[in-house]
């Protein structure tokens, strides 16, 4: 008969929890894409062995709390601020990975400011953009990505042109800004997905340690809770209804040329 | 090797961007707001960056500057901003977030008129957005007044060294005449720059990337349970504490033999000296308290004299703000009055006598009746 000290051998490991993940609950609600994506960047910091080389800027917002998940050197940025805060850092620290982990209010509404001139000044760093359409942190409120149609606490009969206007393609605009490399959009929502995004990830943390200027990974995501859908419902329904409108793949990459 | 001494000929603007390459600052945020444009315009035809090393960026907005600041501070650098009233007000959020992460951090405001857009001349209409905490908060920032073209030189070194001895903001409050006008200054040595080891060394607490040898450094201001909040912001309030017991500084000019006190800081000091040079030869006993640190306030001292002299006038170039602190630290033991002009308006010499003149009518006045 094999005892449990006979099966946990080294030969025998398919998976590993990244050892940058804290081992501390998350508050993250279950189904949300947010424990995924924070997961991929642990894997990859270690991966790149860039742990004592790498400052995470979170944002206001539900991932406010990622310095107690990600067992690197984080600042906390005020709301929106993140990509000047990560400029700043960035021209400190200029061998070092500087990246900015930042949600739609956050990166596409209050800080759009900030986020366009970061990335249009070709500032060294990644940006993760996490878009669920949604303020998930606040309890529900539109977004400026929320879809027309679509119901939040601040547009309970749906979202409608005359009284909110339309929905921002934020990762369209930086594809168009002279200082970003890389512009793509991913997903969490499947297996495929998830080994795309890493991928994705992975290329822009090498851009930026390569100075090869801004690189924004949106994440098209789901908010669950928010969106009041069972997480299986949730992914259905950002397939159907968040894809068209949020394509996925890549909109800009000047580093295959090279 | 000891480096010769020079002296310049400069406006004070242009003496805070020299001064700030030569203590070794790291990196300058900064956005063009009239007066107080030179100081980034200095250092971009300086080009710091080819010989210190030093950063300089003019950002989108003081919004963006003051998060720049915040974060740069975070990673253990010197670094800095400079606005004027109206740029410094939009930095207000910035201001608190660092004074709640306790990260270091220079701030130089060169006033200008307000309230709103205001005017483009000198104002001191900004105590107390500078001594009250213009942000949300319990906090305090650490307030350095300069009243000459050398002090501005030689406060950018003393407001680093504090901001990082307490690991919080300091602000140098200036005012358009100290930036505008030129003035013979000594400007600080060069000092090298800090090197990557050296700031692991002496700031362990800074975001320099996780060592194998360390937990996390991370910086927030955020707390869910008001119980850990309230814990931290009491430990704040002892760092305040041990701030106004160690870090006071004011200059005093002829109070010795003072009958009347005036107290003005900054410009308004200047203007202050001249009319007591002009009081003393008309025979009236006047001398000066002029605070340098206006957080932490010189209380005690104003206490102290408070009990020697028949009356205090405060001189600001505002509405009477920092006389506030006057009253509070005089309690009532002698009357204080208050004279200023507004919105971009400066007192002259002439105007001040005459307030002081006023003053002491009114107390032979009152003593007749």
């Amino acid at each position: 008969m094999k005892t449990l000290q006979d099966i946990l051998q080294p030969q025998n490991l398919v998976y590993t929890k990244p050892t940058l993940m804290n081992d501390r609950p998350m508050h993250y609600c279950p189904g949300c894409s947010h424990g995924m994506v924070h997961k991929m960047v642990a894997e990859i910091i270690e991966e790149m062995n860039l742990t004592d080389h790498t400052i995470g800027i979170c944002p206001v917002g539900c991932a406010v709390f990622a310095y107690n998940y990600l067992d690197i050197d984080w600042i906390e940025a005020a709301h929106g601020r993140a990509p000047a805060c990560a400029s700043a850092v960035s021209r400190m620290w200029p061998g070092h990975l500087v990246f900015t982990y930042q949600g739609d209010g956050d990166f596409a509404c209050i800080g759009t400011g900030e986020s366009i001139h970061a990335m249009n000044r070709g500032e060294n760093i990644t940006i993760i953009f996490i878009n669920n359409a949604i303020y998930g942190m606040t309890g529900g409120q539109m977004a400026p990505t929320t879809l027309m149609g679509m119901k939040t606490s601040t547009c309970p009969y749906g979202r409608r042109a005359d009284l909110h206007g339309f929905p921002l393609k934020m990762t369209e605009i930086a594809a168009t800004l002279e200082g970003t490399c890389y512009v793509t959009r991913q997903s969490v929502h499947n297996v495929a997905a998830i080994q795309r995004a890493k991928k994705a990830i992975r290329k822009a943390f090498t851009n930026s340690l390569e100075k090869r200027g801004t690189s924004l990974v949106e994440i098209v995501s789901t908010c669950n809770a928010g969106w009041k859908l069972s997480p299986v419902e949730a992914n259905r329904w950002m397939e159907q209804h968040m894809f068209p409108f949020y394509p996925l793949g890549d909109l800009k990459d000047t580093t295959e040329q090279q | 090797m000891q480096q010769p001494q020079e002296t310049m000929l400069l406006k004070g603007n242009e003496a805070i961007a020299l001064a700030a390459i030569r203590c070794g600052c790291d990196g300058f945020f900064g956005y063009p707001i009239t007066p107080q444009s030179e100081i980034l315009e200095t250092l971009c035809k300086e080009k710091p960056w080819e010989t210190t090393g030093m950063t300089v960026l003019q950002a989108e907005s003081e919004l963006a500057s003051i998060n720049m600041v915040y974060a740069g501070g975070a990673t253990g650098k010197k670094v800095m901003t400079s606005s004027s009233s109206p740029g410094v007000a939009l930095m207000q959020e910035g201001i608190t977030y660092m004074a709640g992460a306790e990260i270091p951090g220079v701030i130089v405001n060169v006033q200008r008129g307000g309230p709103g857009l205001g005017t483009i001349q000198p104002s001191q209409a900004d105590y107390f957005q500078s001594t009250r905490g213009g942000g949300n908060g319990d906090y305090e920032v650490i307030v350095l007044a300069p009243s000459s073209v050398q002090e501005m030189a030689d406060f950018i070194g003393l407001a680093f060294e504090l901001a990082f001895r307490y690991r919080n903001p300091a602000l140098i409050l200036s005012d358009g005449v100290i930036g505008q006008m030129m003035e013979k200054v000594v400007l600080p040595p060069q000092q090298p720059r800090l090197t990557e080891a050296e700031i692991a060394q002496r700031y362990p607490w800074a975001a320099t990337g996780r060592s194998k040898n360390r937990g996390s450094n991370y910086f927030t201001s955020l707390e869910l349970h008001p119980e850990a909040q309230e814990k931290h912001n009491l430990h704040l309030q002892e760092k305040y504490a041990r701030i106004r017991k160690n870090e006071v500084r004011y200059e005093e000019y002829q109070c010795e033999d003072a009958t009347y006190l005036i107290v003005a800081f900054g410009s308004a000091a200047r203007m202050a000296q001249k009319a007591i040079e002009d009081l003393r030869k008309k025979g009236i006993r006047a001398g000066m308290l002029r605070p340098i640190t206006l957080w932490p306030f010189p209380s005690e001292r104003i206490a102290q004299l408070s009990t020697q002299v028949k009356g205090i006038l405060c001189t600001e170039i505002n509405a009477g703000q920092m006389v506030q602190d006057i009253r509070l630290a005089v309690e009532g033991r002698t009357p204080v009055f208050h004279y200023g002009r507004l919105g971009g308006m400066v007192p002259t010499p002439d105007e001040i006598e005459n307030a002081l003149t006023e003053m002491i009518d009114n107390f032979s006045n009152e003593n007749h009746e």
